[in-house]
């Protein structure tokens, strides 16, 4: 047993750690914040140049065939700096799907352009309000063609590739979904940016009119293959909410030393210690749930279900957590525009509900315990 | 990063396992699994006696101090064979209660401090579960403040006479032997003038009042010394260098991490799993589901966090104050917890003992609770011990640091 990362991935994560350092500080963050950009293109080709983009994607299909290990450790980096790229959405979500479901051809034909950064990718599941359900799937598939309305698609507005669940049966169960690809030439796709808490990672809503879709896995294992896709995303942004929580803990603690009042630095009245370290406690439970997350995906362990939840509902509470109460920390100055802290804030609150929200994710947890302890 | 047990360790864990399956005193295992945070007792037997009988009964065939040197009885093993250990020991662990000072506090100090011959002689009965040690720190006046402490210790000739009072003291009234922190010049600052000894417990002099606490058991005790004569042979370290000594044993309090911290998490799940609530398992309710949910990251997280400490621990990493986080997570949420569980009984919660739900398991658990989230630290402590030792903040600020210690002040509102 070893229950760290190796000197290897460690290395890695100095790596990527100073090349967002350099190429993403918080003005670059702003540029997409404020509108300007959709998303900070130069910084995505760099992070094809990295090598970050096909860091888990096998050799054959262009990647760098390193794994899920190194792929949590450059997460963790990209919450951390607070990317503004789509990255979740193309890496975790469509180019899981791919290897999971997709066939050689079309495993051939995306995963090396999602490597080199050449394509975009996401996954239309959600429907308006709600969580992850077939019920809640409207959007149908038909001779393959695909008619509905899909939102909020993180990312949908600029995918190149888009990933769509669509209801195949109607026998009210899990087999009624179907998992669909959509390519940049098929006609009727039409997206329109939405705005959202967190403009540095966008949000569309794509309405599908008689668009022509090749399936994607079998038919009927759509929901199967999304469970899937979601755990597996599911830990991988918790190492981006482990990222962010530790910099919102950072934050914190560099203005308790600095910031002086009642003339002494705030850091040392306890109730802003106590804060502190409560934060602290926070981002170091969920490092490690997220630990035991990255090694059951790593080895595909069986406990990946469970481990995943896990991950989800911890690194959500913490980051969500740490970025609040950093700007308590710096009182008024952390609610102004002008300090970064509610770019952590817009960040810690979106990743909380993109795959699913909290509430989603502490059913699932129970439910795979349940079972565990049934088995 | 690897969750398996390697070849050598699967090694371990079943040679572990089978002498456990040929030798645990089973006939108290459905007791001591039954009982969780509470108090470890048996209804037909004396739990001292049967928890040094295993002692022995490990220690004489080397399962003892796993990690201790096996010149001192230990085994010698690394940090992971402790937690495997752990893993399979089970319930039986629960019975190495009364040693956990002895072995993971005063054993210590006395192998970074005793002399040679006194370290072969003290340590293999701690070890084997003959003797038992308590370790007298805390006092009226310095509970949290440890520095604070006025038992006096005088040089009279090659003795030291000891007067005072300790109070808190964990298992005293059945331990043989304690380490003992003792003020030796008052004319110092608080923490200059400290001197750390061991003494026999049936020294003249030394007097045992059991205390009873909120939750009617007596696990502590006061401890008066009235001329209790130490010769200066069992002094531990230099005179006034009490406090670096007992740094060290505070800093062991820290090795003695393990992968099965208690939360009272397991027991709630297995409540809330056959508990019946409006003609249902009350787990299928939405507001259990979501409370049981962050219990369970925090349970998880704080075993991943321990073995994370385990495997930096194995690399030869020092444990260091981060630790501080099992106590302070699992001291509030046992606490938690046991409400909860006692608040889904309804008015039946308000029952204890025999009468009520589980045998009375959570209403223990509340009125033991408190006393977690004080012992070995409070909930403030450990967070200011992360904030400043961790996290890099200022330290307190302390009016006493730099005044002799009998000039600092002794009294509130006066």
């Amino acid at each position: 047993m070893n229950f760290d990362f190796s000197d290897d991935q460690k290395q890695l994560r100095d790596q990527a750690r100073k090349f967002l350092a350099e190429k993403c500080p918080p003005k670059a963050v702003r540029v997409v914040l404020d509108g300007k950009e959709p998303y900070d293109r130069a910084l995505w080709k760099g992070f094809a140049e990295m090598g970050f983009l096909g860091v888990a994607i096998p050799e054959e299909y262009g990647g760098a065939g390193a794994g899920h290990l190194e792929l949590c450790v450059i997460a963790e980096e990209v919450g951390r700096a607070l990317a503004p790229v789509p990255f979740s959405s193309t890496v975790y979500l469509a180019a899981e799907a791919l290897m999971l479901a997709g066939s050689d051809a079309q495993k051939q034909a995306w995963l090396p352009k999602i490597a080199n950064g050449e394509a975009i990718g996401t996954l239309a599941l959600f429907e308006g309000t709600g969580n992850p359900s077939p019920k809640a799937i409207k959007c149908e598939a038909a001779n393959g063609v695909l008619n509905g309305t899909k939102k909020p698609v993180a990312d949908g507005a600029i995918a190149d590739l888009i990933i769509v669940a669509a209801r195949t049966g109607s026998t009210g169960r899990d087999g009624d979904i179907s998992l669909f690809l959509v390519g940049p030439k098929a006609g009727g796709v039409e997206a329109k940016a939405l705005t959202n808490l967190d403009p540095t990672r966008g949000q569309a809503e794509l309405t599908f009119k008689n668009c022509k879709a090749e399936p994607l896995g079998a038919a009927g294992e759509g929901w199967s293959i999304i469970t899937q896709v979601l755990d597996r995303a599911a830990v991988l942004t918790a190492f981006e909410q482990v990222g962010g929580s530790d910099r919102a803990l950072e934050m914190g603690r560099d203005y308790a030393l600095d910031r002086i009042a009642f003339g002494r630095p705030i850091g040392s009245f306890q109730a802003v210690k106590h804060m502190l370290a409560d934060m602290y406690v926070s981002a170091t439970l969920a490092r490690s749930n997220s630990y035991y997350g990255a090694w059951a995906l790593s080895t595909n362990a069986p406990e990946l279900p469970e481990a995943a939840a896990s991950a989800r509902i911890s690194a959500t509470q913490a980051f969500q957590h740490c970025a609040k109460n950093n700007i308590q920390v710096h009182g008024g100055m952390g609610f102004t525009w002008e300090f970064d802290c509610h770019m952590y804030y817009r960040r810690a609150n979106a990743l909380a509900l993109g795959l699913g929200s909290l509430s989603y994710w502490e059913d699932q947890l129970i439910d795979r315990m349940r079972k565990r302890n049934a088995a | 990063m690897n969750f398996d047990d390697t070849p050598q360790e699967a090694a371990f864990r079943a040679e572990a396992r089978s002498w456990i399956a040929a030798n645990a005193p089973k006939q108290y295992e459905d007791e001591l699994r039954a009982t969780s945070l509470g108090r470890v007792g048996l209804k037909n037997a004396d739990i001292l006696e049967v928890a040094k009988a295993w002692q022995k009964k490990k220690a004489d065939a080397g399962w003892a101090c796993l990690h201790w040197p096996k010149e001192y009885g230990g085994r010698g093993s690394s940090p992971i064979e402790r937690v495997i250990w752990q893993q399979e020991e089970g319930p039986y662990g629960k019975l190495s209660g009364m040693f956990i000072i002895g072995h993971g506090m005063c054993g210590p100090t006395m192998m970074a401090y005793a002399s040679e011959a006194h370290k072969r002689q003290y340590l293999p009965p701690l070890a084997s579960g003959e003797k038992v040690w308590c370790q007298l720190f805390s006092e009226p006046a310095g509970g949290s403040d440890v520095a604070g402490l006025r038992t006096r210790a005088e040089k009279r000739g090659d003795d030291w006479v000891i007067n005072g009072q300790k109070i808190w003291t964990s298992g005293a009234h059945y331990s043989d032997y304690g380490i003992l922190l003792t003020r030796t010049d008052p004319t110092v600052p608080k923490h200059k003038g400290l001197t750390m000894f061991f003494l026999d417990m049936k020294s003249p002099g030394v007097e045992v009042r059991p205390i009873k606490q909120a939750s009617g058991h007596s696990d502590f005790n006061e401890v008066y010394f009235t001329d209790v004569v130490i010769p200066d042979s069992q002094r531990l370290g230099a005179v006034n260098d009490g406090w670096n000594v007992a740094l060290t044993t505070l800093m062991n309090e820290r090795m003695s991490i393990g992968a099965g911290v208690a939360t009272g998490f397991p027991e709630l799940f297995d409540f809330c799993s056959n508990l019946m609530l409006d003609d249902r398992p009350a787990i299928e309710d939405r507001n259990v589901r979501s409370k049981l949910a962050s219990w369970a990251v925090k349970a998880s997280g704080l075993k991943y966090t321990s073995i994370r400490a385990i495997s930096a621990l194995s690399k030869g990493e020092r444990p260091g104050p981060e630790n501080s986080i099992g106590k302070l997570v699992a001291g509030p949420m046992i606490q938690d917890v046991a409400t909860y569980a006692l608040d889904l009984q309804g008015a039946a919660g308000v029952l204890s003992g025999p009468e009520a739900e589980l045998a009375g398991k959570f209403q223990a658990m509340l009125l033991r609770a408190p006393g977690t989230r004080v012992e070995g630290g409070t909930d403030e402590i450990m967070r200011n011990i992360i904030a400043e030792r961790v996290l890099g903040l200022p330290g307190d600020i302390r009016v006493d640091k730099d005044l002799p210690f009998n000039q600092v002040p002794t009294k509130g509102r006066s």
